[in-house]
C-alpha cells in the first residue's frame, strides 16, 4: 500500500471522540532504559511514569484545559519509537549568540549521538552541562535529587509520556555562587516523521548562581509525514539565583508538540523567560512559574506567529506561593490564514502570599478573516493584600497608522510589516543576547514573509 | 517633475457629508501659502484628501501634481511623487523607532526610483539623521524612541518636521503644526521649516492663528469658510485676521456659504 492510500483510508475513518492511545508497552520503556544504561531506580521511575500515562485518560475537548484544542486527529497509534533522522542541523541555529558568545553548546539528536562544543571552562567551575547518557553515567546524584521535583512525572498524560519514553535529555547544573557570563545553548534537533520523540531538560541554578540558557527545539518541515514530540522542562532556580531562559520552538509543521514546563523559584530568585514559537502543526504547552520563596520574581514574555492550519495552545500559570513575589507575563501573537491560537493564563495567589504582585497581558493580531485567537486570562486570589492585573486583546492592524506610514512612501505591505515588527518589539527586546535577538528577528521575518507570500 | 500642485473645483465628502464644496488652489515650487480659517471649515479635510485618506471621498474636481493626476495614486505613491503632510494629529507607531521608521521611508523613496536599491548604508543614514536632528535641536536619543508613542505635543510636531526635512518633498502641507507648541518649540519648528524652504519647495501652512506666520512668511494667504476658499490675498490678509478676527469674513461670505 502506498503512503497516500494509507492516509486516505485513515481520513475516511470516522473520528472517535478521543485520540487513540499510543501503542507503546512497558517492554519498550524497559528497553529504552537499558539502552541508555540507566540504573534500576531510573528504570523504575520510567515504568511508574509509563503506568501513570497508561492510567490517565487521553485529554479531550471535554476537559477544560483542552476545550479549544482538538487532538482527535493525533496519529498516536501509528507512531514508532525511532531515532531522529540524520539530517544536518539548520545552520542558522549555530550562529553566534552574542555577548560573550557561547559558553557551551549541546546538540541533542534523540537516538543519535549528541554533539557538544565548548565547556572546558565550565568544568573548572563545577558546572554540569551534558546529555542524558553522560548525566546517567556521571551525575546520578544530581538526577536522583532533582529529577521530577519541579514537573511531576505523573502529573499529566503527556508529561508522563515524556518521562516514560524520553530518548534524550540535558542536565545543567550551576553550583552556588557561580555566575556564568557566557550563555549555554541546547538544541533538540529531531528530523523525521512517523515517530515519537521525547526529551527532558533539567536545569538547576543553585544559590546565588547565574545562568543564561538558550534552548531550541526544531526540525525541518516534512510535509508528507506527521510526528509527535513530548518534552519536559524543569527549571530550578535556587535562593538568590538568576536564570535567563530563552526558548525558541521551530518544529516543522508536521509536528504535534506537547510540553510541560515549569520554573520553581526560591527566595529572591529571578527568572527572565522569553519564549518564541513559529513552528509545529499543533502545540499544547504548559508553562508555569512557581514563585516558591519570598521575594522571588518571574518575567515571562512570548511571541507566536501562526499560519496555514497551525494551532498553538499555550497554557500559563503564575503561581504566587509565598509573600512578596512578583510576576509579569506578556504573550503576543500574530495569526494568518486558518490558523488558531489559544492562550489561557492564570494568576494564582496562595493563602498568605501577601504583597504578591502579578500581571498578565495577552495581545493578538489577527491578519486574516479565518484566523482566530482565543484569549482567556484568569485570576484566583486567596490572599487579601495583593495587586494583580490582567488583560487580553484580539484585534487587527488599524487603518490610521497604516495610512500615516503610507503617506511617508511605504507600500501598504511594508507599512503592515513595520507595524507587526513594532508589535513584537517589546518581546524581542527582552532577549538578552544581541546576536540572538537579531537572529530571532530574522526568524520572525522569515515567518512573516511566508505569511505575506501566501497570505 | 515641475513640482506644481493644482487643485481645481475640489469637492470632498466624509461619510456622505459634503465638507469641501469647490476648492481651487495652486501651489508652485518656492511659494509659501497660508490657509487660514475657523475650526471645522475643512482645512484638515483638504490635507487628508490630498494625501489620499480612504475615508475622504472626492466627489468632484481634480488635482494635478507634477502634471499628473494625483487622485488615482495611493498615499505611498503621492508621497514618493513629492507630496508631504505634517499631520495635525500624528499617529503613534509603538515598537517602531524614529530611526528605523525613517530608514524604511528613505528606502521606500529610493527604491521607487531604483528597484535594485539595496538600502541606505548605515554611515550615510547616521550622518543624514544627525544633520536633520541638529536642524531641529533634537537630542540624538530621540531617534531611538518609538514614533509618536508617548511623545508630547511639541515632540510630535518636531518629529513631523524631522520627517519633512528627511524626505525632501516638493510640496509640504503643514496642518496646524503650530498648535500645542510653546514659544521656544514654535521657534525651533519654524526655523526647521525655514531651513528646508527654498526655491524647490512649495509650502501650504494650515493654521487658524496668525502666530506661526511671524516666523514663516507666506506670500499668499487664503481664508477657508465652510468648505470653500472665500478670500485670497497677500500677507496683509493674515494681519487683518489677527486684528479683526473672522467675523467680517463670516459677514461678507455668510450668505454664499449658507446657500451651499
Ligand atoms: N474623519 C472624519 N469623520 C467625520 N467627520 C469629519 C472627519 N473629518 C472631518 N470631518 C468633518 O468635516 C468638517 C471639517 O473638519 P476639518 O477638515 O477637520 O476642519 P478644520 O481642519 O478646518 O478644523 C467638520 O464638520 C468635521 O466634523
Ligand atoms: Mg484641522
Amino acid at each position: 500500500m502506498t503512503k497516500s492510500s494509507v492516509k486516505r483510508k485513515f481520513t475516511q475513518k470516522k473520528l472517535s471522540e478521543v485520540a487513540p492511545e499510543f501503542p507503546f508497552t512497558l517492554e519498550d520503556v524497559t528497553n529504552l532504559s537499558e539502552r541508555l544504561g540507566e540504573p534500576a531506580w531510573l528504570r523504575e521511575r520510567r515504568l511508574s511514569a509509563w503506568q501513570a500515562h497508561s492510567q490517565l485518560p487521553m485529554p479531550s475537548m471535554q476537559d477544560e484545559a483542552w476545550r479549544r484544542s482538538d487532538i482527535r486527529k493525533l496519529p498516536s497509534d501509528r507512531l514508532a519509537l525511532k531515532p531522529a533522522e540524520d539530517v544536518s542541523l539548520d545552520p542558522n541555529l549555530l550562529a553566534p549568540l552574542g555577548g560573550e558568545d557561547c559558553g557551551g553548546r549541546l546538540v541533542l539528536r534523540p537516538g543519535l549521538p549528541s554533539q557538544s562544543t565548548g565547556g572546558t571552562e565550565l568544568s573548572e567551575h563545577g558546572v554540569v552541562f551534558c546529555d542524558w547518557a553522560t548525566a546517567v553515567r556521571e551525575h546520578e546524584r544530581l538526577l536522583r535529587e532533582h529529577l521530577g521535583s519541579v514537573v511531576r512525572e505523573s502529573e499529566a498524560k503527556f508529561a508522563a509520556l515524556a518521562a516514560g519514553l524520553m530518548q534524550e535529555g540535558a542536565l545543567i547544573y550551576v553550583p552556588p555562587g557561580v555566575k556564568l557570563e557566557s550563555p549555554l545553548h541546547t538544541i533538540i534537533w529531531a528530523p523525521g516523521s512517523g515517530g515519537l520523540v521525547a526529551t527532558r531538560l533539567m536545569v538547576i541554578v543553585d544559590q546565588n548562581a547565574e545562568l543564561t540558557l538558550v534552548h531550541e527545539t526544531g526540525s525541518p518541515l516534512q510535509p508528507q509525514g506527521e510526528a509527535v514530540y513530548a518534552g519536559m522542562v524543569e527549571l530550578h532556580v535556587g535562593e538568590g539565583a538568576k536564570l535567563s531562559f530563552v526558548e525558541l520552538q521551530h518544529w516543522g509543521e508536521h509536528v504535534w508538540n506537547f510540553t510541560h514546563e515549569r520554573a520553581r523559584l526560591e527566595s529572591n530568585a529571578r527568572i527572565e523567560w522569553v519564549f518564541g514559537a513559529v513552528g509545529s502543526r499543533f502545540t499544547k504547552t504548559y508553562a508555569d512559574l512557581d514563585l516558591d520563596g519570598e521575594g522571588a520574581e518571574g518575567r515571562m514574555a512570548a511571541f507566536y506567529i501562526t499560519d496555514g492550519e497551525q494551532h498553538l495552545d499555550h497554557d500559563t500559570q503564575q503561581n504566587h506561593l509565598k509573600p512578596h513575589t512578583t510576576s509579569d507575563l506578556l504573550f503576543k501573537g500574530a495569526l494568518r490564514n486558518r490558523s488558531r491560537s489559544v492562550w489561557q493564563g492564570m494568576i494564582y495567589v496562595a493563602p498568605g502570599a501577601q504583597q504578591a504582585d502579578g500581571y498578565q497581558m495577552n495581545r493578538n493580531l489577527i491578519l486574516s478573516d479565518d484566523a482566530r485567537a482565543d484569549s482567556i486570562p484568569g485570576l484566583e486570589i486567596l490572599a487579601d493584600d495583593v495587586r494583580c492585573t490582567h488583560g487580553a486583546t484580539v484585534g487587527r492592524l488599524e487603518d490610521e497608522p497604516i495610512f500615516y506610514l503610507m503617506t511617508r512612501g511605504l507600500e501598504r505591505e511594508t507599512a503592515e510589516r513595520l507595524m507587526i515588527d513594532g508589535f513584537f518589539t517589546p518581546i524581542l527586546e527582552r532577549i538578552p543576547l544581541e546576536d540572538l535577538r537579531v537572529r530571532t528577528k530574522a526568524m520572525l521575518h522569515r515567518k512573516l514573509n511566508e505569511l505575506t507570500s501566501h497570505g | 517633475m515641475n513640482g506644481k500642485l493644482e487643485i481645481r473645483d475640489l469637492h470632498v465628502s466624509v461619510e456622505d457629508k459634503p465638507v469641501l464644496k469647490g476648492v481651487d488652489l495652486t501651489v508652485k515650487p518656492g511659494e509659501v501659502h497660508a490657509l487660514m480659517g475657523p475650526n471645522a471649515t475643512g482645512k484638515s479635510t483638504l490635507a487628508y484628501a490630498l494625501m489620499g485618506h480612504p475615508r475622504y471621498t472626492i466627489t468632484q474636481g481634480e488635482v494635478v501634481f507634477n502634471g499628473e493626476n494625483l487622485l488615482d495614486k495611493d498615499p505611498a505613491e503621492r508621497s514618493r511623487a513629492g507630496l508631504f503632510l505634517a499631520f495635525q494629529y500624528p499617529v503613534a507607531i509603538p515598537g517602531v523607532s524614529v530611526a528605523n521608521f525613517l530608514r524604511t521611508a528613505i528606502n521606500a523613496h529610493r527604491r521607487a526610483l531604483d528597484p535594485e536599491y539595496k538600502g541606505i548604508p548605515v554611515p550615510e543614514f547616521r550622518t543624514l539623521l544627525k544633520q536633520k536632528m541638529d536642524l531641529l535641536e533634537m537630542p540624538y536619543e530621540f531617534a531611538g524612541r518609538y514614533l509618536n508613542d508617548g511623545f508630547s505635543g511639541g515632540e510630535k510636531k518636531r518629529a513631523e518636521i524631522l520627517q519633512l526635512a528627511t524626505l525632501e518633498p516638493t510640496v509640504a502641507i503643514l496642518d496646524e503644526t503650530d498648535s500645542g507648541l510653546d514659544i521656544d518649540a514654535l521657534r525651533i519648528v519654524s526655523e526647521g521649516v525655514n531651513a528646508v524652504a527654498g526655491p524647490n519647495l512649495g509650502i501650504l501652512i494650515i493654521t487658524h492663528y496668525q502666530r506661526i506666520l511671524n516666523y514663516i512668511k507666506p506670500e499668499f494667504v487664503h481664508i477657508m469658510l465652510n468648505g470653500r476658499i472665500v478670500e485670497s490675498g497677500g500677507s496683509d490678509l493674515a494681519k487683518q485676521l489677527e486684528a479683526q478676527g473672522y467675523a467680517w469674513v463670516r459677514e461678507k461670505h455668510g450668505e454664499a456659504v449658507s446657500e451651499a
